[in-house]
């Protein structure tokens, strides 16, 4: 029964939504109630998965079945496969979006526009998001990947706010063009790589880990990495990593690739701006550490000082654009795109600690992201403005509402106890130790990287200054009685987040040691066969 | 008897516990159940201090370390860290300082507090700052004790700020935080650095072999160790966080922003001595550092008019001496202080306390006056505090202070000079604040006057249990000198040993009681010079409008604060507010849109072709075919 695990996660989604599609659309509530057990089914299968999850760094859960066989005769023969699994990085990420996505049916009880469309886009969402964690062919991810935007676009562009038209087709268009750069270097790896279990006959595959051995390459096939032949400055193979980064890029979102992120949650109701930030964002992080990495490492090794700039300047440009936001929804994003920097700046350290770091922070902020989107909906929810200057001193009328904003800020500014302490100080760990370790980054760059932390307590601080402290006074037409405290479902969805960023800070052992192996395994991996591999320049 | 290993662990636990009990509960708890659980709490972690402290003292000299690993915290295949304790003769001091002024700050509390709404609130973020002192104190490696360094920050955020719906309140409370973060960060840089070049952060490893590394990348490690504590103990130039940080509520003044969490950085840099040893830079940039505040903001307190202002003020110049001694390399001297300040200064505190509660919220000094008479406990408790912290013998600021003033002039007589005028200030400057507010007439209104009492009795007992201690606190380390058996610096020899390679000069006794006499003879000129000026002339300071000179730079603190706020503060905000305007906007999204108005643009032209008339489509079609065989004949042609 374990290798169906996955694919339980993957589907059952995909079935209650058939089952939605034959309710008439007036039954409004059964429609939430049909998601919800859908998540209730998936938290179950994650629990059958977490008892039998080994820390190690092989694959698990693996399930392959032949799913496209074309022969093309002189071609050779085209296979894609199903081909799903979980380790290091995917697991955390997988039950990340289990429980996410439960907090997000939670915080949609309350769409009342078009209940069967929006539930119905909200399940086949789950299933492309746990289908791009778990694919390891990469025609599979490429459809999961691609799946993903088209429920994400209509609801943001239906159920979104004013400027919705605009933020959807912002967003749809940007992170295309990102898909298009994959897509291109996904064709370019399927001509290159051939199948090395079938002897004798040429078989093109997609499998993800046949990618990553250097040995199936196709001599003299474009991705060859004995292939002289060179566009401009590069060979095939580094433009094909920079496409891919740039792909993966504009998901996480890195500087300047971001400006779709701002608009489209300023624009989407509360739980789409949830799986956006929690999930969708580290599709980004996750891409480059599954797929650009260990298929291009001596591109990896060759680009990585690149990818770990990026990383810090999305770090202190994010901080910085925070603390000018007006908007409280929009200096969240920033924070978002702020924290993702150090994904980027972890992951180019091609150190343990550093990859650690940077997996450990995408699981970290995924809670604290949805939670402080949460936070940012209930005020909306309410008062239908999300502008800091409105309020101030709320914290008089809203008791626990302020608690929450402080847990949710100080774990946001990574504070010692809060899960995403242990996710940066394994980051600024890993990037000072490149240097001497690797020789990927600078020292300079972890120490530059450091002013985020400053820049975060600013800024959020600042915020908690102006709403939240000082005598209560609320600016515009909102009248003081639709200021009150929160309720019973808000306490739901936000007291487990809250309680999973302290858990995570405070006891992080049962999650590294199950991300520990792959970052491990990711950097020597990386190393030892990027090293090997000769640039042709 | 219990496992001596489950009493240390209980120490730091209990104020957590009290801490998460009354929070969970912060709207329900009477205010009786929070005061006695967080009271309670803290004393029983003071009575498990003491018992380990005798533990400690029942062990043979060279034995006194308990080290004990609880759990596994990080266990990743480059980093590991422990939750481990590390109790040795230097954190048993600090323990018995934290648990015992604690409590009787705590118990203090409870008088101040009484009618406050967030009584409960108050008493949970006391207990959690406790715990996150402790675990700074107690930790047994780097990661921890940045760990609780980082916990006593937001705690004292938290308290900062606690009456919130004051706005200045706030910005005093960020500004503690932020100025502290930008410290912060030099710890942390510093704690990754002693992980790189040691390979481990646990204080056992790095201090057995510290000279493997080498002095260049060991000035690094204790600069920016140095930076840390320079933000927590508000040194030059961070120092600027701790007089706002007066808007916090009295006890919390006294407990956090002038006994423990200051004291801090003095612990820390105590706590790597043995790193400290071997970069001789490092110790040269403490001594200036500490000798520069210790006198910069004494000259600014002697014009301050806030009685908790001018005491900060004191205890900026009062840390600064502190590390005047941790930088001439006697660091069982710098201690020493750091204890005997414990107790006056947070006595001086809630003294003041007491006489803001008596005033109802007065602070200023130039309102107060002639409250000797109405309130006969504060002032007593008050007068000793003021000898003390003065240095007059046999008090206990005598003996500490007398100590580092020795130390420094068997090292330089220049740096002696320096701290000497630094003392003699202090002596001014708490005599003329003594004598505006308990002598003279009363010049408050007259209804405040009318309804004034003393300290209640939580407030008494705290205030008499520290002039006690005010009193006798010197005797721990009375010197040879006078007779004294150097108690402390024995007991924390231990600690110190490995940095006995820093030559620590001695003086002759005929040199010493010759330093004594002329110092305590000049301290009571001092006090003479103010007693004449403010008792018996009866002058009051002058309001803001009538300053002049260098009393204007000093009242506004050589515009420090202004400074600050010209060169980072607004610049700053311009970038951020560039960046969002233009780059953001007008850059890069900028280019974002042309580009979605370029591809709209160029296909409204090009639709244009699309007439919907079959005769121009077989035009067009006639031309490129046409063209196409004109192309592939040339080429063909050229081929050949």
């Amino acid at each position: 029964m374990h290798h169906y695990l996955i694919s339980f996660l993957i589907f059952s989604p995909l079935v209650a939504a058939f089952v939605g599609l034959l309710i008439p659309a007036k039954s409004e509530s059964s429609f939430r109630y049909l998601t919800l057990i859908a998540n209730a089914f998936q938290i179950t299968v994650l629990f059958f998965m977490l008892g039998s999850y080994e820390n190690a760094s092989a694959l698990q859960f693996v399930e392959q079945q032949s799913w496209i066989t074309i022969g093309l005769g002189t071609w050779g023969t085209l296979k894609a496969t199903y081909f799903v699994g979980v380790d290091g990085l995917s697991f955390p990420l997988i039950i990340l979006s289990v429980f996410i996505m439960c907090i997000a049916t939670i915080s949609s009880w309350t769409v009342k526009q078009n209940v069967k469309g929006y539930f119905i886009l909200l399940l086949i969402l789950n299933a492309s998001i746990i289908g791009s964690f778990t694919a390891l062919d990469f025609l599979l991810f490429y459809l999961f990947f691609e799946f993903m935007l088209l429920p994400m676009f209509f609801l943001i562009a239906i159920w979104g706010g004013p400027r919705r038209e605009y933020a959807s087709i912002k967003f749809f268009l940007y992170t295309l063009l990102g898909s298009i750069f994959i897509l291109i270097v996904m064709i370019g790896l399927y001509v290159s790589v051939h199948d090395p279990s079938s002897s004798g006959t040429l078989v093109h595959t997609f499998n993800l880990l046949h990618m990553s051995e250097p040995v199936n390459f196709i001599s003299n096939s474009i991705l060859d990495p004995n292939n002289p032949w060179q566009i401009g400055p590069y060979n095939g193979r580094l433009w094909a990593f920079l496409l891919l980064f740039i792909g993966f890029a504009i998901k996480l979102p890195m500087v300047p690739l971001h400006t779709w992120l701002p608009d489209a949650h300023v624009e989407a109701s509360t739980p789409i701006s949830v799986i956006l930030a929690a999930l969708l964002l580290k599709i980004g992080g996750y891409g480059l550490a599954r797929i650009a990495y260990p298929i291009f490492p001596e591109a990896a090794l060759y680009f990585g000082w690149f990818v770990g700039l990026m990383g810090v300047i999305s770090i202190i440009y994010g901080a910085l654009n925070a603390m000018a936001s007006k908007d409280l929804k929009r200096l969240i994003a920033y924070s978002s795109v702020s924290h993702m920097g150090f994904v980027l700046l972890g992951i180019a350290s091609l150190t343990a600690e550093g990859v650690t770091g940077s997996v450990y922070q995408m699981f970290s902020h995924g809670i604290i992201s949805a939670m402080l989107f949460l936070l940012a909906g209930v005020l909306y929810d309410r008062t239908h403005d999300r502008m800091i200057n409105t309020y101030s001193g709320l914290s008089s009328k809203m008791k626990s509402y302020t608690t929450m904003v402080l847990i949710a800020f100080f774990a946001s500014l990574g504070l010692p106890g809060f899960s995403g302490f242990i996710a940066e100080i394994m980051v600024f760990l890993g990037a000072f130790r490149s240097n001497s370790a690797t020789g990927v980054l600078p020292e300079s760059f972890a120490i530059i990287s450091t002013l985020g932390l400053i820049l975060g307590a600013a800024y959020y601080l600042w915020t908690l200054q102006r709403m939240f402290f000082g005598p209560f006074n609320i600016k515009g037409h909102i009248s003081e009685d639709q200021i009150f405290d929160l309720t019973k479902r808000e306490y739901i969805m936000l007291v487990p987040l809250a309680a999973a960023t302290l858990c995570f800070g405070i006891f992080p052992q049962p999650m590294l040691s199950v991300i520990d192996p792959f970052a491990r395994h990711l950097t020597e991996f990386v190393l030892t066969t990027g090293k090997n591999l000769t640039l042709n320049l | 008897m219990v496992n001596i290993n489950v009493l240390i662990t209980l120490i730091p636990l209990l104020p957590l516990l009290g801490f998460l009990i009354i929070a969970l509960n912060v709207h329900k708890i009477s205010h009786k159940k929070s005061s006695y659980l967080a009271c309670g709490t803290i004393l029983f972690s003071f009575i498990l201090s003491i018992t380990v402290f005798t533990h400690l003292l029942s062990l043979p000299a060279d034995q006194r370390v308990l080290s004990i690993t609880l759990v596994s915290w990080i266990q990743t295949s480059g980093f590991s860290a422990d939750i481990a304790f590390l109790i040795d003769p230097l954190s048993s001091i600090m323990l018995l300082i934290i648990t015992g002024v604690g409590f009787l700050i705590h118990v203090y509390s409870i008088g101040y507090m009484h009618d406050d709404a967030g009584y409960s609130r108050f008493f949970s973020y006391l207990n959690l700052f406790v715990f996150f002192m402790l675990l700074l104190v107690m930790g047994a490696n780097y990661l921890l004790m940045f760990v609780g360094w980082e916990g006593v920050g937001l705690c004292s955020y938290l308290l900062i700020g606690f009456w919130f719906k004051n706005h200045d309140y706030n910005k005093a409370a960020n500004k503690a935080f932020i100025m502290n973060r930008i410290g912060d960060l030099g710890l942390l840089l510093g704690v990754i650095l002693i992980f790189i070049n040691f390979g481990s952060i646990d204080y056992q490893t790095v201090f057995t072999n510290p000279s493997e590394v080498e002095v260049t990348t060991l000035t690094w490690i204790t600069v920016l160790l140095f930076i840390g504590a320079m933000g927590k103990s508000a040194q030059i130039p961070l120092y600027t966080w701790l007089p706002d940080a007066m808007a916090g509520p009295t006890p919390v003044s006294a407990l956090i922003h002038a006994a423990t969490m200051v004291t801090a950085g003095v612990y820390m840099v105590a706590r790597n001595n043995v790193l400290y040893a071997l970069s001789p830079f490092t110790l040269q940039l403490i001594l200036i550092t500490g000798l520069a505040t210790a006198l910069f903001a004494a000259t600014i307190a002697l014009v301050q008019n806030d009685i908790k202002k001018v005491l900060a003020y004191s205890t900026v110049s009062q840390l600064g001496l502190m590390f005047v001694a941790l930088g001439l390399g006697a660091f069982s001297s710098g201690i020493f202080h750091m204890a005997t300040h414990a107790f006056f200064k947070a006595l001086l505190f809630l003294g003041a306390g007491s006489v803001i509660h008596a005033l109802r919220g007065e602070q200023d000094i130039r309102k107060m006056g002639g409250l000797k008479k109405l309130l006969p406990v504060t002032y007593i408790t008050f007068f000793v505090a003021v000898l003390a912290i003065s240095g007059i013998p046999p008090f206990a600021g005598f003996f500490s202070k007398d100590e580092i003033l020795a130390h420094a002039f068997a090292y330089n007589p220049f740096v002696w000079g320096v701290a000497l005028i630094a003392s003699l200030l202090t002596v001014f400057y708490m005599f003329r604040l003594f004598y505006l507010t308990f002598y003279g007439t009363a010049r408050d209104e007259k209804q405040t006057m009318d309804h004034i009492h003393d300290a209640p009795k939580s407030m008494a007992i705290p205030l008499i249990v520290l002039a006690v201690l005010s009193i006798t606190g010197g005797f721990m380390n009375t010197p040879e000198v006078l007779l004294g058996s150097s108690w402390l610096q024995k007991f924390l020899s231990p600690v110190f040993a490995s940095a006995s390679g820093i030559e620590i000069h001695h003086l002759s006794h005929t040199t010493e009681y010759v330093l004594m006499a002329l110092v305590v003879a000049l301290t009571l000129v001092v006090i003479g010079i103010v007693y004449v000026q403010y008792v018996k002339k009866g002058h009051v300071p002058a309001g803001e409008g009538r300053l002049t000179g260098i009393q204007k730079v000093l009242y506004h603190k050589y515009y420090i604060d202004e400074f600050y706020d010209i060169i980072i503060v607004k610049p700053l905000f311009w970038i951020s507010k560039t960046g969002d305007t233009i780059v953001e906007a007008l850059a890069i999204d900028g280019i974002v849109n042309s580009m979605g108005r370029l591809v709209t643009g160029s296909s409204n032209v090009l639709r244009k072709l699309q007439t919907g008339s079959i005769g121009f489509y077989i035009f067009i079609m006639v031309i490129g075919i046409i063209m196409i065989l004109t192309l592939t004949t040339l080429t063909g042609v050229a081929g050949q």
